[in-house]
């Protein structure tokens, strides 16, 4: 492995959405050459830090960055997701009138994750929380 | 097309990246909502949005936007001034709605994404 993160992020304060994306960006514009990966990445990373401020009440990040692949494993506290095969339906939202004021909360927040990785993996437990992992190949490089 | 004609057209105002008028910009889109932005793959475009918070300044950080113009008249705060300079963005006020700033541009030659 050649880079190891841990974040935390904050529930429902939007003026730090957005950071740990933000700093990864700045860490994989070091060590990636290709940038449409490096975006695909910071843009699933951004929309599941999204999703954690706007849904949940903490949560973690863990990013491991090796030759082959970045990994970013989430886990939050929080209400969790009732019905993961619904909440991953273009369209369907739980957000509030706030997090729709910010300009998300429109569906397609976990659709677009998925897209932009190459593994997602989404676990959630009613009243407990959500635990989600995203991997990105680097096989462009 | 440059960023100093662009401002010209929608008689904006180039509130932070003054030293990037001579950036040259292809094509635009215009949402207010992030997640429409975010799943673009296009690079070099310029994004017209009534949406100003700071999470705009960061969807365009993830998306490579480097020019933003906020249409129906939003103003932009010290915070998103900040957030923009430290990502080498240009931020843009402009009093037209996004409808009128898209359709000048767009006759001015900008193209859209798709």
């Amino acid at each position: 492995m050649i880079m190891h993160f841990e974040y935390d992020i904050e529930g429902g304060d939007f003026s730090k959405a957005g950071n740990v994306s933000s700093l990864l960006k700045k860490t994989l514009k070091q060590l990636v050459g290709n940038h449409k990966i490096v975006k695909r990445v910071v843009v699933a990373m951004y929309e599941a830090e999204v999703n954690v401020v706007a849904h949940a009440y903490s949560g973690k990040v863990i990013i491991d960055i090796d030759i082959d692949k970045i990994s970013i494993y989430l886990k939050d506290k929080g209400p969790g997701i009732e019905d993961i095969e619904q909440a991953m339906q273009d369209g369907y939202s739980t957000a509030s009138e706030q997090v729709r004021e910010m300009g998300f909360g429109a569906g397609m927040g976990l659709s677009n994750i998925k897209n932009n990785a190459d593994e997602f993996l989404l676990n959630s437990e009613v009243g407990v929380g959500t635990e989600l992992k995203i991997v990105a190949y680097l096989k462009n490089l | 097309m440059k960023i100093k004609d662009i401002v010209n057209i929608i008689n904006g105002k180039v509130v932070c990246g003054k030293e990037q008028m001579e950036t040259d910009i292809q094509r635009g889109f215009a949402s207010d909502l992030m997640s429409d932005v975010l799943t673009l793959d296009t690079d070099n475009i310029l994004l017209i949005t009534g949406l100003a918070n700071l999470q705009a300044i960061r969807t365009a950080e993830m998306s490579d936007i480097t020019c933003i113009i906020f249409a129906r008249n939003k103003k932009v705060t010290q915070e998103m001034v900040y957030l923009a300079t430290e990502n080498q963005m240009v931020l843009i006020e402009c009093a037209c709605s996004v409808f009128k700033t898209a359709g000048e541009l767009y006759k001015a030659g900008i193209k859209p994404v798709f």
